[in-house]
């Protein structure tokens, strides 16, 4: 393309289409919007969207994308908050943001870990752009060549991530991910139908388990049972330390970091059909294995957040190229943005190829550079907000959790408004509570839960692909299957995984645990055993017809059940102080806890049963009263003063984003009005 | 700034401001959904193509009906969009105020005999539906072997990246098999739009798209000489007769090529379950409902409301740009389509049924 004749003037026409007094407007509405619903664990873009649908009809062309970009752009920023102070992954992106982020919150250097996240936001957001702006150019036959030899490849390398993150046993991370790809296959396969450790009586299986449920089950449900035995704040001892200048000061001596991650974040978003729930993970390990002292991971160590963070925010811009240029969304707040815009101005704007023609280059500099400005304006207000809501970690934690349990319980319940979707967050917390009790990789686990589905659809549509052109001629074939990119791909994941291994003994991604006794951790290493040969037995039902639902569960429970067989003859050799029998309750808890597990489990559970009878509102007057007199032992003034603020704030949102509460058995006979529904 | 004060009116839909440009009353009694809320439930997720479709009627049709009410789109996805129609059956409320989008997924599933169906079309009053036709075509290197008949492409080996072989699909590959076509599809693309980039990288050499998707993606393609159109599934006139398709008249229908092509039989058993199906699937695709037992004054009411939609100035223009040129059917006419959508002969379920066990192993129990 004629870059000085079309690329410059259409930039600056782009230019002069964002910056109006009333575009910006917009842009900013869009970001306070994206802000307030990022910060929700559990509700992205796409809530944020379907939010402002209703007035996007007709609206100026500019003005709409300003909105809607604005929106889109600030999510993977805000939901940071949730994933450094309380330990949520707020969306997939932020899922290794956990990892160092929380453990800094804990230190009472909530501040400087959120002004690190928020400076690598903005600056991946602004890299991003501005490789964006010319990789555009040359984009379609970049994102052509990646055929599906090498979205498996790229699905593998992201696997491969879980050698980094494995622990001290790389067997268990291995059966960890072996057992996240497994619970990932649940429900109706893809190809064929065929129902997977799932059966159409309980309707919710067969849809399978979602992310928001996965995430938040693995990942919050532990850490707030864990904080909440402690009776503690967040920050220990409630004091605060660094501050937000020495985050920015952290991000300023790691800069080269963050412009590589950004390009990671970049290259790994242009790819369709991958988008975002891999690019932290992938940032993450070139972080640990481009960092000298690698002791600091897991523990707080700042780059942890640097890495992850610059890629993510740059991954929307890399979103936006299979968006514009191809009309295929990158992501699921894309394809409601690819519905939105043909609801523009006169309707004359459709993403895809045109897009780059000479008439709409324009606008696709407009979206590419609105979402850099969003990024910045959204970056400013966080930045801005940190010191203050860091103070947060310094609350004590009882006060704070049950209106962790309400947010989240809702959250889960959005993704498939049902009540099993709140059995389901029960039941992962559950199994998170012990993958993290005896050391087993959470983070491995949710790297196999998310690339379970790429890995089998890949995987089988590739071979059914490949087998075709075999038959065209073997050269054909393995054109076909070894391009450049794959062999590239093959050889990254092979250092990857070497130096993986070797690292991942140092790296305690979950800190230290301590070993002794050995009932308990053979008794769940021998049922995640049971659950592999049950998924095994379970698949080898499928008829052979089928053997695309198939093959794949039972590869994968097959190398889990290896790993097991393996480690309990390591188990049976060893004494009850080897690093296989961790066990964080082996010493009278690891964090010296003044509650018990299953008290404290109990009163979420109470939370769970009491909205199957009475529905969630009327459940939460009675938890949040009841848990605030009792457990936290306020007076029942201030007890009721904390309800009823807790679920008008509930309310309030809910109305906002015109959204339901989980109904009860009460519901099902009375006609109540909203909320009460 | 007309951008914000156009803003702040669509802000105000159900508010007085349109009101008060007054909508005629009209002959017939009306029921007046001044203040209320329209919850429009689409038994998809917020990204597909019915997601596009009640997105774009809902504003239009809060200005059209009497007291401006606010519509609302509210998206309940799973288990194929049996979840949303098995939630639509069990609705009572028939004021108005609960709304209903079905789709080709939606009706095959019912027409097929899916275990997981819970409901009952005869039961639910359209108000709405809307159709589309498909276009199929072939890479430019096998376009050239299409003389009109697929006598010439009967030697290939074809891949086509499919969503499922009981879903829409199942009308494009049966119809390739009535050719005679050998053609593998590859099961488990998220989209179509996933299933014309495999076609784009070479991966799939054989493709349908729906009209606005082909009109938009594909027609670009054809201008660069990488796709050559096959054949479009045709469209229905008012005797149920196959004629071309209004929107691309020089392309012929599967019918013609099947006349051409030895072999392929335009009638019998075979050609009427695909008719039947190519019925339910495209040109009847989207219905919108009331729930069972509305009164027949609320069902008027919204019927006048759609036909109020469909009778603006502006509407075939901005349709036709953010839906395609898709037929709208407003109450009788509804009706007729819905009856036409739903009844499908035994014989053709029961030969699809076979059919699909036999070729790819697919039963439904």
């Amino acid at each position: 393309m004629d870059i000085l004749g079309t690329v410059l003037p259409a930039l600056g026409d782009a230019f002069g289409l964002i910056l109006q007094p009333g575009v910006l407007m917009f842009l900013a509405l869009g970001v306070v919007m994206g802000l307030a619903v990022g910060v929700f664990p559990g509700l992205g873009g796409i809530a944020g969207l379907s939010l402002v649908l209703p007035f996007i009809f007709g609206m100026d062309t500019v003005s709409g994308l300003a909105l809607m970009v604005g929106m889109v752009a600030v999510v993977p920023t805000s939901d940071t908050f949730a994933s450094v102070l309380m330990g949520i992954p707020g969306s997939s992106a932020s899922q290794a943001t956990v990892l160092d982020g929380f453990p800094l919150a804990q230190k009472g250097e909530a501040a400087r870990a959120l002004a690190a996240a928020f400076a690598s936001s903005l600056f991946g957001g602004l890299v991003g752009a501005l490789f964006l702006t010319f990789f555009i150019l040359v984009a379609r036959p970049i994102v052509l060549a990646f055929g599906l030899p090498e979205m498996l490849m790229i699905t593998i390398f992201g696997l491969s991530m879980v050698a980094v993150l494995a622990g001290r046993v790389p067997l268990k991370g291995l059966a960890a991910a072996g057992l996240g790809l497994l619970v990932g296959t649940i429900g109706e396969a893809d190809a064929g139908g065929s129902l997977r450790m799932a059966t159409y009586d309980i309707a919710y299986l067969t849809d399978g388990l979602k992310l928001v449920i996965v995430g938040l089950g693995i990942f919050a449900v532990p850490e707030i049972i864990t904080l909440l035995r402690q009776d503690q704040s967040i920050a220990k001892g409630a004091a605060l330390g660094a501050g937000w200048f020495d985050g920015v000061k952290d991000w300023w001596r790691n800069k080269m970091l963050s412009v590589r991650c950004a390009v990671i974040g970049v290259i790994v978003g242009v790819i369709p059909g991958l988008g975002g729930s891999v690019v932290d993970w992938i940032a993450y390990g070139h972080t640990v294995q481009t960092t000298k002292d690698k002791s600091g991971f897991g523990s707080g160590e700042i780059r942890g957040i640097i890495g992850p963070e610059s890629s993510n925010n740059a991954k929307e811009g890399g979103g936006l190229v299979p968006t514009l240029i191809f009309g295929i969304p990158g992501s699921g707040s894309m394809a409601v943005f690819i519905g939105a815009v043909a609801l523009l101005g006169s309707g004359d704007l459709e993403v895809g190829p045109q897009m780059l023609s000479a008439n709409y280059l324009d606008i696709t500099y407009s979206i590419v550079w609105l979402l850099a400005l969003a990024n910045v304006v959204g970056t400013a207000l966080c930045i801005g907000l940190s010191p203050t809501i860091a103070r947060l970690t310094t609350i004590r934690f009882t006060l704070l959790a049950p209106f962790l349990f309400m947010l989240i319980s809702f959250a889960a319940f959005q993704s498939g408004q049902n009540l099993a979707d709140l059995v389901a967050l029960f039941s992962i917390g559950l199994l998170g509570i012990f993958l993290r009790r005896f050391d087993w990789s959470r983070p491995a686990f949710l790297i196999g839960f998310v690339l379970s589905n790429p890995a089998e659809t890949f995987a089988n549509q590739a071979y059914q692909v490949a087998a075709s052109k075999f038959r065209e001629g073997m050269a054909s074939g393995l054109e076909y299957l070894f391009g450049p990119i794959v062999i590239v791909l093959i050889v990254i994941t092979a250092i990857s995984i070497y130096f993986g291994i070797r690292q991942a003994k140092v790296i305690m991604a979950e800190g230290e645990v301590e070993s002794g006794g050995k009932r308990a951790p053979v008794i769940f290493m021998a049922l995640v055993g049971i659950y592999f040969a049950a998924s095994f037995y379970n698949a080898s039902l499928i008829s052979d017809r089928l053997i695309t639902d198939k093959i794949f569960p039972m590869f994968v429970a097959s190398v889990g059940m290896i790993c097991v067989a393996i480690m309990l003859v390591m188990m049976a050799r060893r004494p009850a102080t080897d690093t296989i029998f961790a066990d964080r309750e082996s010493h009278g808890g690891d964090t010296s806890p003044v509650h018990g597990l299953w008290p404290t489990l109990a009163w979420f559970g109470f939370l769970l049963i009491l909205t199957s009878l009475v529905g969630f509102i009327l459940a939460l007057l009675v938890f949040l009263l009841a848990f605030m007199r009792i457990r936290a032992g306020l007076s029942w003034t201030k007890a009721g003063i904390y309800t009823v603020c807790s679920i008008a704030f509930m309310m309030f949102m809910a109305w906002v984003l015109n959204r339901e509460f989980p109904p009860g058995l009460l519901q099902h006979f009375l006609e109540l009005p909203w909320p009460l529904t | 700034m007309s951008g914000v004060s156009k803003h702040l009116r669509h802000a105000a839909v159900g508010a007085a401001a349109l009101a008060a440009f007054g909508i005629g009353a009209s002959a017939n009694a009306e029921t007046n959904l001044a203040g209320k809320t329209i919850q429009w439930t689409i038994p998809f997720s917020e990204t597909g193509g019915s997601a596009k479709w009640a997105n774009f009627f809902a504003p239009l049709l809060g200005q059209a009906l009497p007291g401006s009410p606010k519509v609302v789109v509210r998206f309940m996805p799973g288990a194929g969009s049996t979840k949303g129609a098995n939630w639509f059956q069990k609705q009572k409320n028939g004021d108005g105020t609960v709304m209903f989008g079905s789709s080709g997924s939606t009706q095959f599933p019912y027409l097929l005999g899916d275990p997981r169906v819970r409901y009952e079309y005869k039961d639910w009053k359209p108000v709405m539906a809307t159709g589309t036709g498909g276009v199929a075509y072939l890479p430019a290197k096998l376009g050239g072997k299409f003389d009109g008949s697929a006598n010439k492409l009967k030697g290939e080996k074809f891949i086509y990246g499919s969503q499922g072989a009981t879903r829409l699909d199942l009308v494009p590959i049966l119809a390739w098999k009535m050719l005679g076509l050998n053609v593998e599809p590859v099961f488990g693309i998220k989209s179509r739009g996933a299933g014309r980039l495999m076609f784009e990288r070479g991966e799939a050499n054989i493709d349908y798209q729906t009209s606005s998707a082909y009109l938009k993606s594909v027609v670009p393609l054809v201008k660069d000489g990488k796709a050559v159109p096959m054949m479009t599934w045709g469209s229905l006139d008012s005797a149920g007769n196959i004629v071309r398709d209004p929107t691309f008249p020089d392309i012929p229908t599967f019918k013609e090529v099947c006349g051409k092509t030895d072999g392929c039989k335009a009638s019998g058993e075979q050609w009427d379950a695909w008719k039947a199906f190519f019925i339910a699937g495209f040109p009847v695709q989207k219905i919108a409902f009331l729930p069972k037992g509305t009164s027949q004054e609320v069902v008027d009411t919204l019927t006048a409301g759609f036909a109020k939609v469909k009778g603006r100035a502006d509407f075939e223009k901005i349709s036709a740009k953010r839906l395609g040129k898709y037929p709208m059917f407003v109450g009788k006419d509804a009706q007729a389509a819905l009856a036409r959508a739903t009844s499908v002969p035994d014989s053709a379920k029961a030969f699809v049924k076979k059919w699909l066990k036999a070729d790819y192993g697919v039963e439904l129990k």
